[in-house]
């Protein structure tokens, strides 16, 4: 490991102790931050799949039952009938902050009275209704899933780079400002003992 | 803060979203899906994304990774991609360098 051009100077190796101590502080600092980062995102990855296996069966059942109230009548009928929709929900958005990492939290806005179909039940047959409702009442679900997986995503990417710095310090930082302070030692050592040796040699009476 | 809902993807199976009191915005292939959700994305706090359009427009969702709003949701619509497991892999790779889910 190549060492820092320095001066082997007294002051350079204070210097060079600060910056190594520093390193090495920060250095267990961020592999502690790692090691809860990963914990933290292997509960979120469990949950992303726990969820994520939910949301495909009950999605796929509401739109099979769509497609079936689809194929008993018209796609125009059909348009009609869905085209105004009467209910409008809105989503609570927050922020958390995961081990520094701003990870979203959503929920619905409120429990919003479950709202009535936005047509009438002459137009569509009542597969439609069911799977509208069983859409309605994924959706919170959904959203969960929504805020765990950009989660997820988040903190792989934090993770990611928490790793890149951890192996900075680890494998190039300390071991150079390591070699280098022992360099600079090395060559104090050497001068003082070559002012000992002139020292002796001044002090020998000349024979 | 409040934050709006969208769901992209075709007519025909967003339509039972739009009846949930989502907003709908039928796409019909990735080019227009791509202008969509760009478009929708800059508005709407969280938007559901029909999983097709997950894989061809992945430059795009991972733009919306730099903070943590828009959200955007691949969700299944009747076409198996097997998005999330494929998802799940990308992520454990990323962050651990190991498979902890699958294990095969």
């Amino acid at each position: 490991m190549a060492r820092i051009n320095v001066n082997p100077t007294r002051m350079e190796l204070k210097k060079l102790k600060a910056r190594l101590s520093t390193a090495v502080r920060g250095h267990k600092l961020l592999k502690d931050k790692s090691d809860e980062m990963v914990r933290r995102f292997t509960v979120l990855l469990r949950e992303d799949r726990r969820l994520r296996d939910e949301v495909e069966g009950d999605l796929s059942a509401a739109l099979k039952q769509f497609a079936l109230a689809g194929a008993l009548t018209p796609p125009y009928v059909q348009e009609t009938a869905f085209s105004m929709p009467s209910a409008k929900i809105e989503a609570e958005c927050g922020t958390e902050s995961v081990m520094g990492v701003d990870v979203p939290t959503i929920s619905l806005s409120e429990t919003q009275a479950p709202a009535a179909l936005p047509y009438a039940f002459s137009e569509i047959t009542s597969e439609a209704d069911d799977s509208v409702k069983m859409v309605s009442a994924l959706l919170p679900k959904l959203l969960r899933l929504a805020a765990v997986e950009k989660a997820v995503r988040l903190l792989s990417y934090e993770i990611e780079r928490n790793k890149r710095r951890v192996n900075a310090l680890e494998y190039v930082m300390i071991p150079q400002l390591e070699e280098t302070i022992k360099f600079i030692r090395d060559k104090l050592d050497e001068n003082e003992r070559a002012a000992i040796v002139r020292l002796m040699k001044v002090n020998t009476p000349v024979s | 803060m409040e934050g709006k809902m969208a769901v992209v993807g075709s007519a025909a199976t967003i339509m039972v979203f739009k009846a949930a009191g989502v907003e709908a915005f039928p796409v019909a292939d990735e080019k227009s899906a791509r202008e969509t959700l760009r478009k929708v994305a800059r508005d709407h706090s969280v938007v559901f994304l029909a999983e097709e359009y997950a894989e061809p427009l992945q430059d795009l969702l991972r733009r919306f990774d730099e903070g943590a709003y828009p959200v955007v949701l691949p969700i299944p619509t009747g076409k198996e991609t097997g998005y999330g497991e494929e998802f799940l892999k990308t992520v454990m790779e990323r962050a651990l360098g190991v498979d902890i889910l699958f294990q095969k």
